[in-house]
């Protein structure tokens, strides 16, 4: 065949973007593709595909889908983390004149993957997962406003992970770290296809995101059971509504910023080169209004969690909840006003950076308060130690350390100094693993037996957890020390012999938070094995206070079979301590969503264009989103979108609910 | 995608949230505002009626606002009351992120640009 031919229809792709010359690639690979073809066998040989995608990929329910958003998290932690390990290896080995094993082609490669994936594909499934699931359920609804967008959203944030994912096989990921500053990002310093994985990737995933986004504000403000007030919610529907509100207005700004990036790197344009009029300084500043939301965009539910964990496992009502949604609600309006302290030190003068100094230290404020009442619930209240409080004082100590660093870099003298080095990477570590991962794991810990009726064993939990902290303070720890002898970010070889044994120790903790990763999968397997011992019939194991507990242990698709009506801000436990009776009859039929293939179908075919954009494939990127708008369009036809729950169907679940109830008194 | 909301939640939420439904003549009010407050920016520029081009610019964007604030009281139907409220919560809402980020901006990048650009003197530090 001729070039021009084979140009036209494989675009840049050819054998020899296949990374074969990188043994540690090739050797994942390997082991990746056995690991998949023996699962894909697996469901093949019990005809599971079915069932996967009639129950599953095809569903509209909320609980489904966030369980999976939580399923993506998890598995995309294990890519994130394979990352770090590597990094840490790298550091630890590459002193004395030692090159380490990675190139510098890859170790660039690799820490870029390390912080695009856990930022946008691991603490953002996450986070979406656990509000997708328990939102609904604490405001009373049968599911969210916009069910089928709900799939769509999340097929489209798996759609960008599997760009992220074959970029490690087909071709390179970026080499400009995780926010692609231009001009390294640009065309002619980065003429590969690494930026422009990056760039699609961001952006299918992005369109999920923010869609999610609209569809949970609509959800909160709309479908509230009666009696809840705004001042009647959960502070986590709080802290989930005030971070969809955040997504929804910085996510644009990243949408926009990476189209002109991409306008630069594909048309020619010049917004953000050095020449022609165009300013790489834009791109910093534009792309940072959309970065400081989003630490808090991650970390706002991750208060809400431990709000929640707290106040149930002290058997006491949240302390200070007004002040707890006023000071989301500040720190709402102020994460907006900090962003420039990610680049004081890139020619501002001293009135810009000490505007921005203060507003960042002021942000401290209502956190801080936020910590108050957390421990004024704790203060003379009846702890249980459990998973998720454990998680939850893990959280605190850790955060309030994090924090404080962070106030200390948000002096811009003392950020001239510290700027770019290892102390801003053990900060901001500090504070998404403190804050982010923690209140993740307590959330997964809390919730666990809500979504699949039986406890998370508790063993393989504490081994998890002291794995992770102790592992945590010995992998960022030394990262503060180094920072602050200079040590800057993102070397692959060292000089100084003496700095040595400082990598060491990091890499000792990282390996330390590697058994906590899999003590974590040792625990859902052996809960999933022991389940029978685990079992909770009563829907409420952690005697608790919000209302998603006053249904069964998995809900019922239909979440609840009446609406509950709220009349205090722990309605949960309100209605138990007014003697609530569970309604055992006056059923009626349940009007529901029906489950849609179309939101899978989009997010392929975005994939696909995605792809065929990546590598000039242009026929593939035409046809696709010719699909696209055929799809959308068509799905508009479909008239087919719900159904009743027959009455006897909703008798028969309740009827067996009320047996549980009854064999567990 | 409203048919969702509904199919999910028909039988247990009123959905009585005050939808301000403009009039016809609303939608012709709304109309003709629009095509008069176009018609006098075209008008400006093409007769160069006033004096200098920064005055007819600022004019023009002045009627751009009025603009856009027409569109939103008869074609989005805005006002203090529709949706009990929520849609003048997140226009307040929405033009606060706006004037932040258009300004801070404006402030950082004027900044940037007399500190960092090349050719110029770091004499002009702030």
């Amino acid at each position: 065949m001729s070039p021009d031919l084979l140009k036209l229809i494989f675009g840049r792709l050819g054998f020899e973007s296949l990374p074969l010359h990188e043994p540690i690639v090739v050797g994942t690979f390997a082991v990746v593709a056995l690991g998949g073809a023996a699962l894909l066998g697996g469901l093949t040989y019990f005809r599971l595909w079915g069932y996967l995608w009639r129950e599953w990929f095809t569903t509209v329910d909320h609980k489904r889908i966030g369980i999976m958003y939580m399923i993506l998290g998890i598995v995309m932690l294990l890519r994130g983390f394979a990352d770090a390990l590597m990094m840490r290896g790298q550091q630890m080995l590459a002193f004395g004149g030692s090159e380490g094993y990675l190139n510098a082609h890859h170790y660039d490669q690799v820490f870029t993957a390390h912080g695009v994936i856990m930022i946008f594909f691991v603490a953002m499934p996450l986070v979406t997962g656990l509000m997708n699931y328990v939102v609904p359920l604490q405001i009373g609804a049968r599911d969210v406003s916009f069910p089928f967008l709900n799939n769509f959203s999340f097929w489209m944030t798996v759609g960008g992970a599997v760009l992220v994912m074959a970029s490690l096989f087909i071709g390179e990921f970026a080499r400009t770290g995780w926010l692609a500053y231009p001009p390294l990002s640009n065309i002619g310093y980065s003429p590969d296809v690494g930026v422009d994985y990056y760039i699609w990737a961001l952006q299918v995933a992005g369109v999920g995101t923010t869609l999610s986004g609209i569809n949970l504000i609509c959800t909160i403000v709309k479908l509230r059971c009666p009696g809840m007030t705004m001042m009647k919610m959960p502070v986590f529907t709080w802290t989930s509504l005030c971070t969809n509100v955040l997504i929804v207005a910085s996510f644009p700004v990243l949408t926009v910023v990476l189209a002109l990036l991409s306008l630069d790197r594909y048309v020619g344009t010049n917004f953000f080169t050095n020449d022609f009029g165009g300013s790489p300084m834009m791109y910093v500043n534009l792309i940072w209004i959309w970065g400081h939301p989003e630490v808090y965009i991650l970390v706002l539910p991750a208060f809400g969690i431990f709000s929640e964990v707290t106040s149930t496992f002290s058997g006491k009502r949240l302390f200070g909840y007004t002040s707890m949604v006023y000071a989301t609600v500040v720190i709402t309006i102020l994460s907006y006003l900090v962003w420039l302290h990610h680049f004081f030190t890139m020619g501002s003068g001293a009135s810009v950076n000490s505007f921005f100094g203060i507003t960042t230290m002021i942000i401290s404020i209502p956190t801080g308060a936020k910590m108050f009442n957390w421990l004024f619930t704790m203060y003379r209240g009846r702890i249980r130690y459990e998973l998720p409080m454990m998680w939850t004082i893990a959280f605190m100590l850790t955060f309030v350390l994090g924090g404080m660093t962070g106030v200390l870099l948000a002096v811009p003298p003392a950020d001239f100094v510290l700027h770019n080095s290892l102390f801003l990477i053990a900060h901001f570590h500090n504070v998404i693993i403190g804050g982010v991962v923690f209140g993740a794991f307590a959330g997964i810990n809390y919730w666990f037996p809500k979504a699949f009726g039986f406890k998370l064993d508790v063993f393989w939990g504490k081994l998890s957890f002291w794995f992770w902290v102790v592992g945590f303070y010995l992998a960022f720890m030394p990262l503060y020390v180094l920072g602050l002898m200079g040590v800057t970010r993102r070397l692959r070889v060292f000089d100084d012999p003496s700095l040595q044994i400082w990598f060491v120790i990091a890499a000792i903790g990282a390996f330390l938070v590697f058994l906590g990763i899999l003590s974590m999968l040792m625990q859902f397997a052996v809960s999933l094995l022991r389940r029978e011992q685990l079992k909770d019939v009563t829907g409420d194991p952690w005697d608790a206070r919000t209302l998603e507990w006053a249904t069964s242990s998995p809900p019922p698709d239909y979440n609840f079979a009446f609406t509950p009506v709220v009349h205090d801000n722990d309605a949960w436990w309100d209605m138990k301590r007014r003697g609530y009776q569970r309604p055992l009859t006056g059923f009626k039929p349940i009007h529901m969503p029906s489950s849609t293939g179309t939101g899978i179908i989009l997010a392929g075919l975005a994939t696909a264009m995605g792809f065929g954009l990546i590598w000039y494939i242009w026929w593939l990127a035409a046809l696709s989103f010719a699909g696209l708008l055929v799809v959308g369009i068509g799905h508009t036809f479909n008239y087919h979108r719900d159904f009743d729950i027959p009455a006897e169907d909703v008798i028969r679940t309740e009827d067996a609910r009320t047996k549980l109830l009854a064999g567990a008194k | 995608m409203s048919t969702d909301t509904h199919a999910a939640h028909a039988d247990d939420h009123h959905h009585d949230d005050g939808h301000a439904h403009s009039t016809f003549s609303g939608y012709m009010l709304g109309f003709v505002l629009s095509v008069v407050l176009t018609a006098i920016p075209f008008w400006l520029v093409m007769s160069g009626t006033l004096p200098s081009k920064q005055i007819t610019a600022l004019v023009i964007m002045a009627f751009a606002v009025v603009q856009i604030v027409v569109h939103m009281i008869y074609f989005l139907h805005m006002s203090a009351k529709s949706e009990n409220g929520w849609t003048m919560m997140a226009l307040i809402f929405t033009i606060v992120m706006v004037v932040i980020a258009l300004s801070g901006s404006l402030w950082v990048m004027s900044h940037l640009n007399s500190n960092m650009m090349p050719m110029h003197q770091m004499s002009g530090m702030k």
